[in-house]
Formats: structure tokens, sequence, C-alpha cells
């Protein structure tokens, strides 16, 4: 494999794949949850509002808006400029970033990701409208899944290939835990948590992992919060749990000059997954488990960007 | 073919050669099955055609960098849909006299930073050479490989109204647009793909491995894979789509001054993810003073120091090769002739524009008295700026000219004002009227010599102007080189 690869191009290539992968969840968080709220009954405390506790980023949505409306955070999730997580911010970074490194990822990329920042732009309207939000969106995510394919086919599995893994695995991963979080502060703060209640809801955090199909058909067995936060933790053949993503990190890591160190926090968020057996009382402990992964995920970042980013070798060998 | 959109004999060529029409209203012989083709099409379709074109455009993110107040806008390439046609074989001729021409300066950039032989047989002025703003005392006995400091050459080219073609300038800088040239024909083969099935259209799409040899030929390390790097001041930079395309046409790193370090050993290298990689040929894309703090601008944060000693040690080389820009001067150029002559013995096979050099008490007379008439141009800038077209310039604006070229008679050349050709091209709602055009050729010269199967046509989309600059309201255009 070919290892010349210019530190800030690694850079650029990992946010690059970070970004096209955080509009790709944002747009299908939205979605699934503008379904789920069509489903809950009356009386379930759950609001819009959650989309923006979810991406931490409550002080940044109350610097602009009073009002926790679905209006509001629909805007903020999708098209806010002033919100570095949102759909189009994402869409907006992934193509300055692809623009800065466009000679290591395949040529179609930076013509598709221009196109889908243009489209995401020029029809906000749609997202903005409940009528037609469900459309856009799934305009949005058709396009999110042609850059994996592009990824996949048309790039040679050389560092770039390697770096765009390591930016779309960690990704989501961190976003797994994310959406986990929040149904199990959803089921919790609901007045009756009937078994109803809680499986619209993790019914449609699997939805929103794209992993509802894969479950029912790996698992066998209908939607509970115990069976979906395993799968979505620990199961080794869906790509998009933190089990799966881990594994893959350590493999690309394993592929890149000097990843001794990164690879030892992936392989320990992965005996973490494998020692914790807390799924049956989704409780404070759980919140307090995703919150100590996604501390480990960025403690992982940190080390991508210690060993392969900073431009900090001061010394020729 | 039925006729149902523009009738060429209505077509109003004026005074001007036109580059596709006669004026007795016939295509000329390369541009007769597009001509056909565009009386076919009602204004509506030619219409939507542009549309078309310009949609490419966005999403294939063309674009190019213009200096606001406001700030960096990046905008869409300005492309006009009709291309601009050249018969092959007078291409052929034109390019020959391109190469003999950037032999020519190649060996008098050599000769100025080696014996100054054509000072001494009295063929140009000393005082061109000591008054020059490009010239560099640090290239003094440096010998890049081959001899050749200009390995990439922009030269512009334009057509009076006598059809043939003169060289305006030779720009051995850092001249852009190459990839404009390559992006219009993708552009163009979306647009109007019938054309091409029948008619001989050559292609332009080897430039980049054409440019790679080029740079790979100029290595100092004789290894199988030489590591060549586009060094780029960065995202902000007008350029800068350019510069990126062409890395990635290439296949080569794209670099920044900050990705770059000199080690002890005066050798080159670049920061990579698996540490410090040794680079061999750096083509670069910023100005000589901005290349080494340590040597030139002290304050440039796109450079890298200590760059012009590994360069002058031969363990990098420069393409081009600091110090190529003192035969980039409009001074210079007005030798170009008897510099070809010189060092050639061959008579130029293009010619230059008849050009007033200033510093000459007699020809600044004339220009003096003649400011209404003639071009003036500064010697040293490029992209059209600080220049004077007398015939549209305000009484003022020829008196402000006419001081500066007294306070600094050496910094000016005058030009007559050209007949420049036209082309047709569309002026909105399927339209079709003349407007003034020029042509870039690119020659690329290392061991070998190579030009551009045309070149970048730009056109000046405004009625009747004469500026053709991107930055000023110009456009440009596919060019076919034709063969029948």
């Amino acid at each position: 494999m070919s290892l010349m690869m210019l530190s800030r191009v690694a850079e650029r290539v990992y946010w690059m794949a970070r970004y096209l992968e955080r509009a790709e969840n944002t747009a299908r968080m939205v979605k699934v949850y503008a379904n789920l709220l069509l489903d809950l009954p009356r009386g379930v405390d759950l609001s819009w509002y959650t989309l923006v506790d979810i991406n931490d980023s409550s002080e940044a949505f109350s610097e602009r808006y009073k009002n926790r409306d679905e209006r509001n955070v629909i805007k903020f999730m999708l098209a806010d400029d002033t919100n570095g997580s949102s759909m189009l911010s994402s869409l907006k970074m992934a193509r300055e970033n692809a623009r800065t490194c466009r000679d290591v990822i395949p040529a179609d990329t930076w013509e598709m990701v221009n196109e889908l920042k243009l489209f995401a732009e020029d029809n906000m309207q749609q997202g903005l409208n409940r009528g037609h939000r469900n459309q856009y969106l799934n305009n949005i995510l058709k396009a999110c899944h042609q850059f994996s394919g592009l990824f996949a086919n048309s790039m040679n599995k050389d560092a770039a290939s390697e770096f765009i893994r390591l930016g779309r695995t960690l990704e989501r991963a961190d976003m797994a835990t994310r959406i986990m979080d929040a149904g199990a502060a959803v089921v919790m703060s609901a007045e009756d948590a009937s078994t109803n209640i809680s499986q619209i809801v993790w019914g449609n955090v699997l939805r929103s992992l794209d992993a509802y199909q894969p479950y029912l058909r790996k698992e066998r067995a209908p939607v509970n919060g115990a069976g979906v936060t395993r799968f979505l933790l620990a199961d080794k053949e869906y790509p998009r749990t933190v089990m799966f993503s881990m594994s893959r990190l350590a493999h690309a890591i394993s592929r890149l000059p000097h990843g001794t160190d990164a690879r030892k926090i992936a392989l320990a968020i992965e005996r973490q997954i494998v020692r914790y057996d807390g799924y049956d009382v989704l409780g404070e402990n759980f919140r307090e488990f995703m919150n100590e992964i996604q501390l480990e995920l960025a403690k992982l970042h940190n080390c991508f960007a210690e060993t392969w980013f900073l431009l900090e070798p001061a010394t020729a060998d | 073919m039925r006729k149902k959109g523009i009738d060429w004999k209505t077509y109003p060529c004026g005074e001007y050669y036109d580059e596709l029409i006669t004026p007795s209203g016939n295509a000329r012989l390369a541009a007769r099955q597009l001509a056909n083709h565009l009386a076919s099409q009602t204004p509506e379709e030619l219409e939507t055609r542009q549309e078309t074109a310009e949609a490419t455009i966005r999403q294939m993110g063309i674009s190019f960098t213009v200096y606001t107040e406001e700030g960096n806008i990046d905008r869409a390439w300005p492309f006009d849909i009709i291309p601009r046609t050249i018969l092959a074989k007078q291409w052929r001729v034109t390019a020959e006299g391109l190469k003999q021409r950037l032999r020519a300066l190649n060996m008098f950039i050599n000769d100025l930073y080696h014996k100054q032989d054509v000072i001494k047989d009295g063929v140009i002025p000393e005082h061109i050479l000591t008054q020059s703003k490009n010239f560099r005392p640090e290239c003094v006995g440096v010998s890049p490989p081959f001899g050749v400091w200009a390995h990439v050459c922009g030269t512009d080219l334009v057509r009076d109204d006598d059809g043939k073609f003169y060289v305006l300038e030779d720009n051995l800088r850092v001249p852009s647009g190459v990839s404009y040239m390559l992006e219009n024909r993708a552009i163009t083969k979306r647009v109007l793909p019938e054309l091409f099935e029948n008619e001989h259209i050559l292609p332009v799409d080897d430039y980049a491995a054409r440019l790679f040899a080029t740079l790979a030929a100029l290595s100092p390390r004789r290894i199988k894979r030489p590591e060549i790097v586009v060094l780029t001041p960065g995202i902000y930079n007008s350029a800068y789509f350019e510069h990126s395309y062409l890395a990635q046409q290439m296949g080569v790193e794209l670099v920044e001054g900050s990705d770059l370090v000199v080690g002890d050993d005066d050798c080159v290298y670049m920061r990579t993810i698996s540490g410090m990689d040794r680079v061999d040929v750096i083509y670069r894309r910023i100005d000589d003073l901005f290349l080494d703090p340590e040597v030139f601008d002290k304050d440039s944060v796109l450079g890298v120091s200590g760059l012009m000693r590994a360069w002058q040690a031969g363990n990098v080389a420069l393409a081009n090769a600091p110090g190529a820009g003192v035969a980039d001067d409009k001074v210079v150029y007005a030798y170009v002739p008897d510099i070809i002559r010189y060092y050639l013995n061959e008579d130029p096979l293009i010619a230059n524009v008849e050009t007033y050099l200033c510093h000459d008490d007699e020809q600044r007379a004339y220009v003096l008295a003649n400011l209404d008439k003639l071009v003036v141009k500064p010697a040293n800038e490029s992209g059209g700026y600080g220049m004077m077209i007398g015939p549209h310039a305000s009484k003022a604006e020829r008196a402000r000219f006419a001081k500066l070229i007294e306070g600094n008679p050496r910094n000016y050349i005058a030009q007559q004002t050209l007949k420049l050709s036209t082309v047709p091209t569309l002026v909105g709602h399927g339209a079709i009227e003349p407007r003034h055009l020029d042509l870039r050729p690119f020659v690329l010269q290392a061991k070998e010599l190579y030009v551009t199967t045309g070149g970048l046509t730009r056109v000046a989309l405004r009625k009747g102007s004469l500026v053709v600059n991107s930055s000023q309201g110009g456009g440009s255009k596919d060019t076919w080189i034709v063969d029948r």
C-alpha cells in the first residue's frame, strides 16, 4: 500500500468523511423523528428539542432561538449556519475539505459533493416544509449512499481510503452512542413507560441507524430496549454498530504507519463492550456507559491527530 | 440542412477577421459543420444548451476566485458553448513557431544568468537587464537541467484583421488557464456530443501526461519514480482550482509551503503520515518573491525557508525556475524576434505585435503624440491590469498615462491597437453576435518541447470590449483544432 500521504491531506480526507457521515446521520435522524412523533400517544413528553440534546447543541440553539418548536429545531438541525453540526454546515464542511484534497479522492467525489451541497441548499424549503420533507431527506440520503459506493469501488485501498474509513467509522460509532443515549432518556422520561412506548422509541432508534431490518433478521425477536441496545453496541456483523465500527477502525489503523497507540484504544473500547452486561435496565447506568464510550472515542480522535495530522515531525528520518 | 436558426449571411463580421465566418457570410473550412449545426438550431435550443453547460460547470465545481472588497468570491467559470475552430494545417505551423520562441527564450534566460553574450554582442541594451524587476541576482551561475528555465509557458496569441496570428505576450512566470482549456473540452463534449461524431477534432487531454513527463525529466535523482509536487499558495488563490486539478490529473501531491521543509542536508522534504519524504521536483505556482523567506520576502508564509539553497545545490528542481520571469517583460518582448535570430539563426515563425519602447526617445515621442491610437502597457504587470487602451480612454486618462510614461519610460511600452479577431458568441436568448477573443496555448520544455493542441480561448463577453481576462468580464470557449 502506498503510504505517501501528506499529513495535512490526511486530516482533510478524514474530516471530509466525518462530515459526510454526520450529514447523513442528521438527515436520517430528522426523517425518523418526524415519523416517531406521529406515532407517539398523547401525554408522552417528547419534543423535537430532543434532537438538539442528542447533538449536545443546546447552548448554540438557545443563542439563536427562544421557541423550541418543530420549525426552529428543524431549521437548526438542517439549515442553520451557526450550528456546526447542521446538515447543511456538515455538507459545506465536507465540500471544503473535499475541495482541498481532490487529488487523493475519486474525481467524481468533488463533483458529487458539490452537487449535493447545491441541492441541499437550493431545495432547503422542501426540507423545512412538512409535506415535502420526507422526499427531500430521502434524496439527500440516497446521495450520501453514493459516496460509500464511490469510495468502496473507485478508489485504491491506500492511505486515503483508510483515512476515509477512520473518519466515517468514528463519526458513526459516536452517533450510535448518542442516539441510544437519547432513546434511553426518552423512555425514562415517559410518564407511563408502557411496553408500547418503549417499543416505538427503540424501533425508531433502530431506524435512525438504518438498522431496523438488519436487527429483525438477525435477532428474530420483537423490538425491545435490551435487544436493541445489545445489537447496536455489540453486534459484530452490522456495519453501523459500535462493535463493528471498532473492529473496522482497528483494521484500518493497522494498515497505517505508527498506529500502535490508536489501535490499543480501539481494542480497549471493544473489550469494554464485551464486558458490559447492563442491557436489562436502561437507566442512568446505561447513559453513563454511553458517555464513557463517547469520551473514549474523543480520546481516539486525539490520538489520530497526534499520530498523523499534526505538522510537527521536525527531524528527517 | 433545414435552416431555422441563424442565417450567417446576416452575421455582422464588420471590419474584423471572424474565426468562423468569412465576410461574405460563408463558414470557413474548419467551421463548416459547426456553422451548419448552429444554423439548424433554434435560439431556444441554443439557449437550452447554454443553460446545460452552465449547470454542468456549477456541478463540476469549475470556478475561479475573484477578489473584491467584500471578500473573495468563488465564481462559476464563464463559458460560451460555441467553439472557436482552427484548421489543423495552420495550427501545426503556429505550434512550430511557439516551440521556436520558447527555445530561444530559454537560451536567452540561461545566457543572462551566465555569460550575458546577448548584451556583449549588442543584441539588447544593458539597461534592460540592470533595470529589470524580474532579474534575480540569486540565480546567477545556476545551471538548471537542459539549460531550461521556463518549463511551462503560456503564450498569448491574437489574430489581426489580416488573419495572421501575432504573439501578444509571453507568460513565463506562473501562467495559468490550462485546466480551463481541459475543462472547456469536457463541457463541450457533454453539451454538443453530436459534433464530435462527424468531425475530426483533435484531442487535448494529453496535457497532464506531458506536463508530468516534463517535470519528471527534471528530477535530480535518477530514480524510477521521482517525487513530484505542485506547490500552491492555498485555497484562496485565484488559480487554486487549477493547482488542485493538475495535481489530481498527474497523480501527484498538492502541497502548501507548510507541508515542506528543507533539511540540514539542503534537500526538500514533505511532512507525511509516515514521516519525512524527499521531494525531487516542485511545480511551483507561487511567485518568485514568495518562494523562500530566507532569500526573498521575509514575511512570506507561502514559501519554504531554505528552498533557494536546495535549488542552488541542485537537490530539487523548480519549475519554472526562479528568475525565469526576466524574459517575461514587455520590453524584452519587443526584442524577442532579434533574440530568436541571435540564438537560433532562424527567422521568427510568428510575428510580434508592432511595439514601441518608451525608453527610446524617438519612439517615446511617437507614443506620446499618438496616445489616442495606441495601447499602453506597463512592462511587468499581468492580467490586463495597469494598461490603457487609447481609443477607449478619456482625455484625463491619456494625460495621466503621458505623465506615467515620462516619469518611468523603461516601464512602458505601446502597441498599435489591434483589430482583434471575433467569433460568434451567444449573447442571451440564443442570439449570436461577434465578440473579440485571443488564444493562450501552453508550451512545455524540458528535454523535449510540447505545445497544447490549440489552447485556452478567452473571449470578451461585453460588446466591443477587447479585455478577455476572466477577472474583468471575460469568458472562454472550447478551441477546436479541426483536421480535414
